[in-house]
């Protein structure tokens, strides 16, 4: 006779302020109930395992993001925007649009942006290094990406900031309904034409990313409509993630000063320091995926047409995976993470975000004695995202 | 377990047991080998896991997919014509005595 096993139920809402204040005590919560926990105020499948996230983010044909990678099931409601080409795709259609950003973004490519990237990270460093105090979000996490990821979609000057607003939003709504989407909603409002106009190939240079996406017109690998679209998610992820990744090594760095120092002792480990940050903070802490078919996770079973949410920060702290999962180690072996997702949907833009990281922290690991926080840090709230509002920094000069 | 052999860029070997199904990258991150990065988890995307390997034991591989091919092109260490990525050579019986050269850089 079958016994039906009833999963274990948690009743926290993982899309609350009180959660985003404070998520690990429930990530642990999660992660210790089961390999699968169902989530009563949501009606929906949790896990919060690594072994789990990790399974689900590498089966995309049992875990499909089709239906959408957040809450809403697009079976059941239609896509509040037009959904993404990759982001909410399954192979194979996926894999034709992920080919050209694999292309755009790839090793080879990111080699001619290093040394301008290097060049505008030292400049950025430098100002900095002129003032008393500042803060780091608007003035480093946020302006740095500003500074040079427009530049290499090929946008024209002016009006950049308009980037945060709309990756706010669009990030917001891969939660529920809540007032964060309702106020995402309400400041990207003003910037959507803008944003839309600046997908267009008229109004992108000859020789940056988005030039790169509308060429595949020609080579018959999107269509004229889908070309915009894709570079709009480069647009869309490129930004709020990376200001998120940033803000987040250098909190990091100032809070765990003694691997600021190992860090100054061995430039070279700067990526590996904002690596060490991604898996730490995890920028991007949840998606979710879709059931295809019924399915058995950790012999639990799992409907069909279930949303399942992946909660990629608490698998980054697993101490399942990791050893001293709270500690922040910039020589941590940090290979496996999944700060940047895993399998078919895996970041694209990874490499770009670990030259954006690499080159900020080079340039304080060469010309920053130590980083104090001279104020109060406060987080900025997201559905998606954890990130920071504000980080006051002092950055002292090396002698 | 098939035998897989790493030789660094200074001459070290060191031999590791590697489960048949596991990537040759799998096995060199896990076991803490120098010189093999991977960092975006065996994902084929950021060409850090490169190696070259004997010309001889070439034939033992499958041939490169078009997407190993263009990350070859990204390579820290310009590529060789007997250079793979490690994350895609997944481990068989027959690659018992496989051995892979490791270059002085991935990044």
């Amino acid at each position: 006779m079958d016994v039906a096993i009833t999963p274990p139920v948690s009743t926290a809402d993982p899309f609350s302020r009180e959660f985003f204040a404070d998520p690990f005590p429930v990530h642990a919560a999660l992660r210790d109930a089961g390999p699968v926990v169902r989530l009563a105020k949501y009606e929906i499948w949790a896990v919060a395992r690594y072994d789990e996230v990790h399974r689900v983010l590498n089966d995309w044909e049992t875990f499909s993001s089709a239906r959408g990678v957040g809450l809403s099931d697009f079976k059941k409601e239609p896509p509040w925007r037009l959904p993404s080409l990759v982001l909410e795709t399954d192979p194979p259609f996926h894999d034709r649009t992920r080919k050209v950003l694999n292309r755009v973004l790839s090793p080879a490519a990111m080699k001619t942006l290093k040394e301008r990237f290097a060049a505008a990270a030292d400049t950025m460093i430098d100002e900095l290094l002129g003032r008393d105090s500042f803060d780091a979000v608007p003035e480093l996490s946020e302006a740095f990406p500003l500074a040079v990821f427009p530049d290499a979609i090929g946008m024209p000057q002016g009006h950049r900031h308009n980037l945060l607003p709309y990756g706010n939003m669009v990030f917001n709504s891969f939660g529920p309904r809540n007032e964060l989407f309702a106020e995402a909603v309400r400041d990207a409002e003003p910037v959507m034409a803008w944003v839309r106009a600046q997908s267009e190939r008229k109004n992108l240079s000859d020789d940056g990313f988005g030039a790169q996406i509308h060429a595949a017109v020609a080579t018959g690998e999107l269509t004229e409509d889908e070309a915009p679209m894709v570079v709009r998610s480069l647009l869309t992820a490129g930004v709020d993630t990376t200001v998120s990744g940033l803000g987040a090594a250098l909190f990091c760095l100032s809070r765990f000063p003694e691997q600021f120092q190992k860090l100054r002792a061995n430039p070279g480990l700067a990526r590996a320091a904002f690596e060490e940050a991604v898996r730490f903070e995890s920028p991007v802490q949840t998606f979710f995926r879709t059931t295809t078919r019924p399915v058995e996770v950790g012999g639990f079973h799992i409907d069909e047409g279930e949303k399942v949410l992946m909660f990629l920060g608490a698998a980054n702290r697993d101490p399942r995976k990791w050893g001293r999962p709270e500690d922040y180690d910039i020589a941590r072996k940090t290979v496996g993470h999944v700060g940047f997702g895993s399998g078919v949907h895996a970041c694209v833009g990874q490499l770009l975000a670990r030259l954006e990281g690499e080159v900020v922290l080079q340039a304080l690991a060469r010309k920053v004695a130590a980083i104090e926080i001279v104020g109060e840090p406060r987080r900025r709230f997201n559905n998606t995202l954890r990130g920071l509002a504000s980080l006051p920094l002092r950055l002292h000069r090396t002698q | 377990m098939p035998e897989i052999t790493f030789v660094q860029f200074h001459g070290a070997r060191e031999t590791l047991d590697v489960a048949v199904g596991n990537t040759i990258m799998f096995a060199a991150t896990s076991h803490g080998l120098e010189g093999i990065v991977g960092e975006c988890g065996g994902n084929a995307m950021c060409a850090t896991c490169h190696v070259s390997v004997e010309p001889d034991q070439l034939h033992l591989l499958p041939a490169m997919t078009d997407d190993e091919d263009a990350l070859l092109d990204g390579t820290a260490i310009m590529r060789q014509p007997n250079s793979r990525l490690s994350c895609q050579i997944h481990v068989t019986p027959a690659l018992d005595g496989f051995v892979v050269h490791v270059p002085e850089r991935q990044i």
